[in-house]
């Protein structure tokens, strides 16, 4: 068996097999019967031992030469298969991409939640701190320390929510107002704090009004504190939350807490004025009357600050307040106060992630 | 407040147009919340017609039309002498002076006029109503103008019938009451717009007099009461076109001569008026207190009973008014009332506020009475409305006037230092500018060391404190000139760790897939009853409201199941019933605590009183909860789809301990509304005792019925405030192990009774430190394991921190765990 003639056919007969094969199964078949340890190739090695001496070093030269072209071409094709089959499974392994995973519908924090953090993470920034307080609440914490006097009409049952019995002197917070006595009370100062929370008057309920509403609520007092940080610290909020060209205006008003007093608003985000006198402009955001009425504010009322025994010679501050239900109506195009209370899933749904 | 341009131009001279002066007004604190002006409603034109010829036209239907012809001079059709318009109106008649929309305008609404045959004519315009110009609502006939008003044909109509005078309707805050009247407005309109103010109400309150009708004073609350007497007044007079205007302009109908003119007065001095029939008035007026009980008819015909807090007009018959809200019928000016006594008096604003409160009764007079009436405006304001009865309706002035009491004086302040307004509005101010303000404002500035002595005129009692003149000023200026300034807080600590926890909770819960909802806080009695709830439950400790919004639900809420399970119904009746809700909020718990204190506001209370304002209330932990209805995990081409159970309620606890680093243990528990054998007691261990922190698990079927819910709804509530307290502060870090871990698995057999948890927790103790985790991955019952048992397969991790481990080693920590549980609780190795 050491005829080249009869190694080269043996060679072209594996060589012609293995190509022959079609799948990998084919190709062990081929490999048993070209390469296995019955070949005619493994055969004649073997029978390289039975040659004399002299023959047996060309003759091994001959059947290695042999036996690495059969091996080469074994590889070769196993390769090439290889790629086939891959190619074959990739292809019956393919899904529709489209159809659904397995997630939990939708949660999501109701869009009040939502705004108190972004405001409040808008003042932690600027080094505030966030203050709270109970909702159940002393009369004179939410009205005798703030300068209202015992005959204003928003302490009249008519408005503010009084617990059983009514001479007991403790209501629902009607404003989160209280938490600045509660602060001035138990901080010492400087005061730069922010209070989000929950608010109750002896309203309606319907499509604009909701007798338990929610308010942010600010209040700073240190040495030459007034209107022009309560104006910077308001426009730097209104930037923060309606981008940087928003602007705002101050328009003289009346709280018992504050004086001077005032009423922020916000030129319109959405038109930017364009829809006032212009009916074909309409704009939803603001009534087309280019402002949007946004909270009250003002410089702490001296005698606020006296219920607290702080000296008014050297300190002075300023408070501010808006409501959150609102500003998510007016930010978010929300039509109806009730969708905020009345707990529908659809509708804490639809504000989630950065689109809050 | 409602105002007319022309009204308030009448008492200034301005140099401002309409929507200027609204602007100013606006940036002075007096919001224009609206400007009303009809014509701006009409294009086209609305001429003034004289009607030549008016034939009456009867019509197949039965209607009469009237075939008119309108001389409307320059507006007449070319050549023509007049033009023909059909009128369906009666009071149509021949010489009348009536509007003519010509052809080509539109009136409000779009209602377009064109020139068109009708009833066999041509109609080339139309004569109108009020109400079809969009002036008034008066829809009885056309408008036929008074010849007084000299109407001229073809002149503008619209002019002639004041649709050309712009109102505004301004919000006019508490504090600034002086601009409830037209005076006014017109002096901050002439102050804020540079223009000049004529005051016609600048005559001061006379000294004390008592010539005229006799008036007794018997209450501080009436400090100063004018009465002046007109006779012969004619009851016929009719009231001025004019005047009827400008009523209507600001909001009041024309009634009677007397009554327009007490109405006219009050609107443009602010000091309302009383105007008595004098011959029906039975000895001196007695201004007093009410004795409780005692009794007045009020001009609206209704019987009240008095409360002696009440201030009354009184005479010798009794109570003739109710001071500063509504006069006594038995005095009232009737139709034939000739003899007429005006009464102008300043009552206290509080008392004059609690009273209208008490019944009911707010009027334009009780208004302007609460948020203070020039304490020096009354005399000239009588003596006013005496003058135009004398002028209007031919009445004599008697010379004998009263004059009881005196205006009180204003309160005199020290203003320390004229630099304050400057620093406090962020704006460069002289001391002349801000005595310059002051002085336009009617203060009396009078220097005083570094500042000045200061007192504010009689129409600004919201001038006390030295704040109030800062704040003047700047309403003045107008706060647009203040320039932003950033204050620079201290340095900040961030959100406490409280604030961080509860966020993280929520944010980790809503990630979950759960949504929340903020439901009104109120609860009735009766949902504690439809939970099942007992009477010596924490729950039923309830805080009651004084004056709930519905009687229906008169307490806040001790849980927050019930708003929860009515959330679940809203959802359920708009077909949307696979539910995962989260509420996060106080509940409130009745602590009797007693009264709250009320303590002096002049300065800082006792240390003692601050703590027993904070302490003297309801108990407020904030609490979690969640409701779970329908299916957890929507059916895909995968899977089916998994219902919400028990397990997904405790899930959402379980969201909520992870997201603190809070490890949470659990035990059977009856609860009510809960199912008895599928209700979870949370709780967290702390110094080896169970902290209870809420419940959980699917709600008992029968209150699952109760309230509609759908079938095996499941529920959770926990005190978020309790977990975050009981939430470790700083975690802690241990070297990992590098070696590799062994793994067995393991099934007992116990009784079906032993929580699987029990059993976890006997097995690593058992197992000791070699243990790195356990996981139970199987339960099963059957015959197999025997009646009345359970099998439990969990799958133990050994690894050691120095080696790897060798399977002996593993063996034997498994032996010893399998060991201990079979102490505990009888574990036996299934075989």
């Amino acid at each position: 068996m050491s005829d080249k003639t009869e190694l080269g056919r043996l060679v072209a007969e594996a060589q012609a097999s293995f190509e022959t094969a079609s799948t990998m199964d084919e190709l062990r078949a081929a490999k048993v019967a070209h390469v296995g340890d019955n070949s005619p190739i493994a055969l004649a090695n073997r029978g390289i031992a039975d040659l004399p001496k002299e023959d047996r070093k060309e003759a091994g030269q001959a059947i290695g030469a042999a036996r690495g072209a059969i091996s080469a071409a074994l590889a070769q094709r196993e390769a090439a298969l290889e790629v086939v089959e891959m190619e074959a499974r990739l292809i019956a392994e393919s899904v529709d991409v489209t159809l659904p995973v397995s997630m939990r519908p939708q949660g999501g924090l109701h869009p009040v939640t939502g705004l108190f953090y972004e405001m409040c993470d808008v003042f932690v920034a600027m080094g505030w701190e966030i203050a709270e307080g109970p909702e159940a609440e002393a009369e004179w914490m939410n009205f005798d320390a703030l300068n209202f006097t015992p005959d204003h009409p928003s302490r009249f049952m008519s408005d503010t929510l009084f617990l059983d019995p009514p001479q007991n002197h403790k209501i629902l917070r009607t404003h989160t107002s209280p938490v600045q006595m509660r602060t001035l009370l138990t901080r010492d100062l400087p005061v730069y704090i922010v209070v989000p929370g929950k608010t109750y008057r002896a309203d309606e309920y319907d499509a604009t009004h909701l007798p338990v509403f929610h308010q942010l609520e600010g209040l700073a007092v240190d040495k030459g504190l007034g209107m022009a940080e309560l104006k910077g610290t308001l426009d730097h909020l209104a930037k923060s939350m309606f981008g940087s060209d928003t602007k705002t205006r101050l328009r003289p008003h009346y709280f018992p807490f504050t004086e001077p007093s005032a009423e922020i608003d916000l030129a319109c985000f959405k038109c930017h004025g364009e829809s006032v006198g212009n009916p074909d402009r309409a704009c939803r955001t603001c009534r087309s009357e280019g402002w949007i009425e946004w909270g009250g504010c003002g410089v702490v009322n001296p005698r606020v600050l006296a219920a607290a025994g702080i000296d008014t010679d050297v300190y002075s501050g300023f408070a501010f307040g808006m409501g959150v239900d609102r500003t998510v109506m007016f930010r978010n195009g929300a039509s109806d106060l009730r969708d905020f209370a009345e707990g529908d899933v659809r509708f804490s749904r639809q504000l989630v992630g950065v689109a809050r | 407040m409602r105002a007319s341009y022309e009204w308030i131009n009448a008492h200034a001279v301005l140099f401002a147009d309409v929507v200027p002066l609204a602007e100013a007004f606006t940036q002075a604190g007096l919001l224009v919340e609206q400007i009303d002006d009809p014509s701006q409603a009409i294009t086209g034109k609305v001429v003034v017609g004289r009607v030549v010829e008016c034939v009456e036209e009867p019509q197949k239907n039965g209607k009469t039309i009237r075939w008119c012809q309108v001389d409307c001079g320059d507006y007449n059709p070319e050549g023509q002498p007049t033009r023909g318009v059909i009128c369906g109106a009666p009071n149509v008649c021949v010489d009348a002076y009536v509007p003519v929309v010509l052809p080509g305008s539109v009136l409000p609404g779009g209602f377009e006029i064109v020139s068109r045959k009708t009833y066999g004519h041509i109609s080339d315009g139309m004569i109108c109503a009020e109400d079809e110009l969009g002036i008034g609502d008066d829809h009885s006939g056309i408008i036929i103008f008074d010849p007084c008003l000299n109407p001229q044909v073809g002149s503008d109509a619209l002019e002639l019938l004041g649709a050309k005078d712009p109102v505004y309707e301004i919000d006019v805050t508490p504090d600034t009451g002086y601009c409830l009247s037209i005076r006014g407005l017109a002096r901050e309109a002439a102050q804020v717009t540079g223009g000049v103010f004529n005051d016609p109400y600048d005559t001061p309150v006379p000294d004390t007099v008592s010539d005229g009708y006799p008036v007794v004073l018997d209450s501080e609350d009436c400090v100063l009461f004018v009465a002046i007497s007109v006779g012969g007044v004619d009851p016929d007079a009719p009231t001025p076109e004019w005047m009827v205007r400008r009523l209507k302009a600001v909001g009041v109908r024309s009634i009677s001569l007397a009554v327009d003119i007490t109405n006219y007065v009050m609107m443009e001095s602010g000091q309302p008026l009383h105007a008595y029939d004098q011959t029906t008035l039975q000895g001196p007026i007695r201004v007093r207190k009410a004795t409780e009980g005692e009794k007045i008819t009020t001009l609206d015909h209704v019987d009240r009973v008095l409360s002696k807090d009440d201030l009354l007009i009184t005479d010798d018959s009794g109570p003739i008014g109710l001071a500063g809200v509504m006069g006594g019928l038995t005095t009232e000016l009737t139709q034939t009332s000739t003899e007429i006594l005006i009464e102008a008096a300043w009552f206290n604003p509080a008392s004059v506020g609690r009273t209208y409160r008490r019944h009911y009764l707010p009027s334009e007079a009780s208004r302007r009475f609460e948020r203070g009436v020039d304490a020096g405006v009354a005399y000239a304001a009588a003596m006013k409305a005496a003058e135009l009865l004398r002028d209007l309706g031919g009445g004599t002035i008697s010379s004998k006037i009263t004059v009881a009491g005196s205006p009180r004086t204003m309160p005199t302040i020290s203003f320390p230092d004229w630099t304050l307004p400057g620093r406090i509005l962020g704006i460069d101010l002289t001391k002349e500018k801000v005595i310059e303000i002051l002085e336009a404002s009617g203060v009396s500035v009078v220097p005083d060391k570094d500042g000045w002595i200061l007192t504010p005129p009689t129409w600004r009692p919201d001038l006390v404190d030295p704040y109030d003149y800062i704040e003047e000023v700047g309403r003045k200026i107008g706060f647009g000139v203040i320039e932003p300034r950033i204050p620079s807080a201290p340095l900040g600590r961030g959100y406490t760790r409280a604030q961080k926890a509860r966020r993280a909770v929520l944010e980790a819960v809503a990630a979950a897939g759960f949504a929340e909802t903020i439901p009104l806080p109120f609860i009735s009695g009766s949902d504690l009853d439809r939970m099942d709830i007992t009477a010596d439950d924490e729950r039923r400790a309830l805080v009651r409201i004084a004056n709930p919004l519905s009687e229906e639900q008169p307490y806040l809420r001790s849980t927050l199941l019930p708003g929860l399970f009515t959330a679940v119904n809203r959802n359920t009746s708009r077909s949307l019933s696979d539910l995962a809700l989260f509420d996060c909020g106080l509940i409130f718990r009745d602590t009797n605590t007693g009264p709250a204190l009320m303590p002096d506001v002049s300065t800082r209370p006792s240390q003692e009183e601050v703590e027993q304002l904070f302490a003297r209330l309801p108990h407020q932990p904030r609490h979690l909860g969640g409701v779970l209805t329908g299916e957890w995990l929507p059916a895909n081409d995968r899977h089916p789809g998994e219902p919400a159970t028990w397990v997904h309620a405790i899930y959402l606890a379980e969201i909520a301990s992870l997201a603190l680093g809070t490890t949470m243990v659990r035990r059977k528990a009856l609860k009510a509304p809960w199912h008895p054998g599928r209700c979870a007691e949370l709780g967290v261990m702390k110094d080896g005792e169970f902290v209870t922190i809420g419940w959980a698990g699917e709600i008992h079927p029968k209150i699952v019925q109760e309230w509609n819910l759908p079938a095996r709804a499941c529920a959770v509530e926990i005190d978020l405030d309790a977990l975050i307290e009981l939430a470790p502060s700083t975690g802690q870090i241990t070297p990992l192990s590098k070696h590799p871990a062994t793994k067995q698995d393991l099934a007992l057999v116990v009784d079906e009774g032993v929580p699987s948890a029990t059993v976890l927790e006997a097995l690593r103790e058992g197992a000791g430190e070699l243990l790195e985790s356990i996981a139970l991955f199987d339960v099963f019952m059957g015959t197999q394991v025997g009646v009345g048992k359970k099998s439990l397969a969990f799958n133990l991790i050994f690894r050691a921190q120095d080696r790897t481990l060798t399977e002996a080693e593993a063996s034997a920590a498994r032996d010893a765990a399998v060991a201990e549980a079979g102490r505990q609780v009888g574990a036996v190795i299934r075989s």
